[in-house]
């Protein structure tokens, strides 16, 4: 991008920046909620899902948002109104912060920072804030109960989340985002250059405990003990209606795709195909694209098994949190870190 | 040597509902959509009734038995021109008013059953809904406008002794 | 006394009472929680007040009656071909069973037995009407731990069952199609291969639910160990049906008591299990559903050649009397007790209902358990608010 925009003016570059910014967060986010929670959800279910909204129900979602846009703003009485609005922005601006880090082709990246992973790891706890601010700011008894369970829950499993890219890190040698991608495509598999080394082949067990821990990050099934609290004690979303719940509602598939494709970058090889030249001009053409297919692969595993799976008691949660994949991830590093030495 | 390994359970889970996706995708879903393409029902579900007047007596008896009393009959007796030339005239019933209300009717079959002369037919007919719940009592015009859609009855199993009834033209 | 030592100490006491209003709202001993009559996870509105000590249930109270219809006192103004219409709605997901014994009790009264064709088709339906109650249950004791697929294969393969229940007795839900002495009509021709080929799909169902649901550990984490009922406890609550079966107690009244339907011309088995827990519940309504499918085609099999209903006057009065008949329904033992005194209604009739024993465990059964675990102990119950409350 900055080959490109080299003489542009700051202010225009900015503009773009911020638009193909936007563009990030939410073609994800609705491509996620049209492909696969509309769609494939149904298919897994022998229905078809929405069809009468534009071609194949592609435009629910449009219709979705129209239907939020015109609902009655209501903000309990008692509620704190300044934290209650300010609580779905702050759920997104983790969001949007994460978005930063992910490069889609050697020249395309918004920045360029040398602790690109630890930053994007550090802003993504932004987002328990703003559910415990939610549940806080709803002045109900219930939803600060469910807000304190969702907060355990994503503190919980924040550790599995960091420690599986700690292996991936030891075994690019950097946290710089873009060089990891680099090292990916460039490495070797026991001298077989063919298809780069891509990271899950070793760190297939940090794939699983990455993957595991980004399901529990969006409190989606079998981790939705908060919000499907709601079955007996109300969530801390229940104050929400209109389109403050519907901020919430796309910030969490917004997020399921920004993880996925941080997923796709550090472990499967971000924008790189195989069996061309990583500096080649061409990446910054079909990098995006690319990027973009290998996040709907991962997105693919996590809503697969959202969509299968019972959902854990909140007990049975922490259990598996502190007492597996945290050990598990910790023995991960200790292999990765001596095979590093000895390889 | 066999070694058996003991998938667990979640990953056979997995199986089953990519399994189902990938036969929606290729085979089509178990759903129909609905306005554009409708599913007949089978011919005894009950739909709405209609009615042959032609063998209707006002007996009332229909009107009795009805669990939600939503018939309403209203006839007059008249007197009909003898059978030969010279007997006496015939007292016979003639049918004014003959209306369901669909918005009471629990669909029981009641009065289908208990006609003794044939008059009251059940078709699967279900696409009546209206906007006005008063037009959703069918007087008699409209109950006769059902008989063209009554099926004709079944045949049975082997091993029945039911007589197949008949339905007038 | 300056003012801003004034305006000072209301915001310091403002503060105060601010905190306290903090504490007392997150204060958790003692609280009462309601659940219902509007919820998800009850089957209809019953309404449970639950008061809970942090995340310990220290009591529950159900409260029914909210779909309370008066059945009773209905059937008192009722003909018996009318008020055999209206009973259909009681357990309106196994709605044929709840016809038989009414019409058996009946039938005692008139001394009147059904012929031999009718009994056989009776029990065919009577069969078909569990596995479209029970294929339910399995789907829908996913959706209350938050699997949600399965709830979808149950209803795609309930839809099997119910269009051939249409294709006999012209209505899905509510048949209608017992009468004093029979039936009302017999077999529509190729019924008989058409249900082969759907109790072939509901056994493709049953393997399917037993993988995906049965099988994850996830599930079983959630389900087993909870909710353990003793067999002593509940028998003396009253409970029936495959409740009491998972608790080990060999009790079937197809088997043991019944009358007038012919399961005990087949060959089949009780399913108990001996654990008492939620998963025993869910196991042993899966062993029931294949076992019914066994049976049904066993009857398909051996349907006798005749009429479908005995000789009974137009008008039916039955004579004066009293008799009681239970079956093995869907949901547990049901029965009715008809006081006749020879008019065209009945003069009383006492409907015992399953669910409404069966819910009556529930202060026993939910002291001390923790609140995630309430659905799912109220889920492997399985009540129809109907049923509850008629």
């Amino acid at each position: 991008m900055t080959l490109i925009l080299a003489e542009m003016a700051y202010w225009q570059e900015t503009s773009i920046r911020l638009l193909v910014g936007l563009a990030a967060v939410l073609l994800p986010a609705g491509t996620l909620v049209y492909l696969f929670l509309f769609k494939m959800m149904s298919f897994m279910q022998s229905r078809l899902g929405p069809m009468e909204a534009g071609p194949y129900g592609s435009m629910q979602l449009l219709a979705e948002v129209g239907k939020f846009l015109q609902k009655e703003d209501i903000i309990p009485r008692s509620a704190d109104r300044l934290i209650f609005k300010l609580a779905p922005f702050v759920v997104l601006i983790s969001t949007f912060l994460l978005v930063l880090v992910i490069p889609a082709g050697p020249d395309l990246w918004f920045i360029d920072v040398d602790t690109g992973i630890f930053l994007a790891l550090a802003v993504s706890s932004i987002s328990v804030i703003g559910i415990l601010m939610a549940g806080w700011a709803s002045a109900s008894k219930y939803s600060l109960m469910g807000a304190l369970r969702a907060t355990g829950q994503l503190i919980a499993y924040e550790l599995p989340l960091v420690l599986a890219v700690v292996g991936v890190v030891i075994q690019a040698g950097t946290l710089n985002v873009q060089n990891i991608v680099m090292a990916q495509a460039t490495g070797e598999i026991f001298g077989y250059g063919g298809i780069g080394n891509p990271f899950i082949f070793t760190q297939f067990v940090g794939f699983a405990i990455f993957l595991i821990a980004v399901q529990a990050e969006l409190t989606q099934p079998p981790f939705d003990m908060p919000v499907a609290e709601s079955e007996l004690v109300t969530g801390y979303l229940t104050e929400y209606s209109g389109l403050r719940f519907l901020m919430f509602f796309i910030g969490e598939f917004a997020t399921a795709g920004i993880f996925s494709a941080l997923a796709a970058t550090l472990f499967l090889g971000g924008w790189y195909v195989p069996g061309l030249d990583p500096t080649d001009g061409l990446f910054n053409v079909i990098g995006p694209a690319v990027l973009f297919a290998k996040m709907l692969l991962v997105a693919f595993l996590i809503f697969w098994f959202r969509f299968t799976y019972p959902r854990f008691r909140e007990d049975q949660l922490q259990k598996l949190a502190w007492k597996v994949l945290i050990p598990l991830s910790l023995i991960n590093i200790v292999i990765t870190g001596v095979l590093k030495v000895v390889f | 040597m066999a070694i058996k390994i003991k998938i667990p359970g979640m990953i056979k889970g997995l199986g089953i509902t990519f399994g189902t996706m990938v036969r929606t995708l290729t085979k089509g879903s178990h759903t129909v959509q609905y306005p554009h393409v409708k599913e007949a029902p089978t011919p005894r579900a009950r739909g709405v009734i209609a009615l042959h007047e032609e063998n209707c007596t006002s007996c009332m008896l229909c009107a009795r038995e009805c669990p939600d009393w939503c018939i309403y009959i209203e006839g007059h007796k008249y007197k009909a021109p003898p059978r030969r030339p010279g007997g006496k005239p015939r007292k016979k019933n003639a049918l004014d008013r003959f209306d369901i209300d669909y918005s009471l009717c629990m669909y029981c079959g009641i009065c289908v059953d208990v006609c003794p002369f044939e008059a009251l037919f059940w078709t699967p007919e279900y696409e009546y809904s209206e906007l006005k719940i008063s037009n959703l009592l069918h007087d008699k015009n409209q109950l006769g406008k059902w008989m063209e859609t009554v099926p004709e009855f079944e045949d049975y199993e082997k091993g029945s002794e039911a007589k197949k009834a008949q339905v007038p033209e | 006394m300056n003012k801003a030592t004034d305006t000072q100490q209301l915001a310091y006491i403002a503060g105060q009472a601010a905190d306290a209003r903090v504490n007392l709202e997150i204060e958790t001993e003692g609280m009462t929680l309601n659940i219902g009559p509007q919820h998800p996870a009850t089957h209809g509105t019953l309404r449970i007040i639950v008061k809970l000590d942090g995340e310990q249930v220290i009591a529950a109270e159900p409260m029914m009656g909210y779909m309370h219809r008066g059945y009773e006192k209905l059937t008192e103004v009722r003909t018996y071909p009318q008020v055999t219409a209206l009973i259909n709605r009681i357990d309106w997901l196994g709605s044929f069973a709840n016809e038989v014994p009414f019409i058996q009790a009946a039938e005692n009264l008139m001394e009147v037995e059904a012929p031999p064709r009718a009994q056989w088709i009776r029990t065919a339906l009577f069969e078909m009407s569990r596995i479209a109650n029970v294929v339910l249950f399995l789907g829908d004791m996913g959706v209350q731990l938050g699997a949600v697929t399965p709830v979808f294969f149950a209803f795609r393969d309930r839809e099997f069952i119910l269009n051939q229940i249409e294709a006999v007795t012209g209505g899905r839900f509510h048949p209608n199609f017992n009468r004093i002495g029979g039936l009302k009509d017999d077999l529509p021709k190729g019924w008989i291969e058409e249900t082969r080929g759907v109790l072939g799909r509901i056994q493709n169902f049953c393997d399917e639910i037993e993988t995906l649901v049965a099988g994850n550990e996830i599930f079983q984490a959630r389900t087993r160990g909870i909710g353990i009922i003793p067999a002593d406890v509940g028998l003396a609550y009253g409970l029936s049906g495959a409740n009491i079966r998972s608790s080990g107690v060999d009790w079937d009244i197809r088997r043991d008591g019944g009358i007038g339907l012919v399961h005990n011309e087949l060959d089949w088995k009780v399913w108990t299990h001996p654990d008492g827990d939620s998963y025993a519940r869910f196991w042993v309504r899966l062993q029931e559903v294949r076992e019914s499918c066994i049976m049904i085609e066993q009857i398909l099999d051996g349907i006798p050649a005749g009429p479908v209903m005995a000789k009974v006057p137009r008008i039916i009065k039955v004579p004066a009397g009293e008799s009681y008949v239970e079956t093995e329904n869907p949901l547990g033992v049901m029965g009715y007790y008809i006081v006749s005194q020879g008019d065209l209604t009945p003069f009383r009739v006492k409907i015992r209902s399953a669910s409404f024993n069966n819910v009556s465990i529930t202060p026993w059964l939910l002291k001390g358990v923790y609140v995630p675990d309430v659905v799912s102990i109220l889920a492997s119950l399985y009540f129809i608010l109907g049923d509850i409350d008629r």
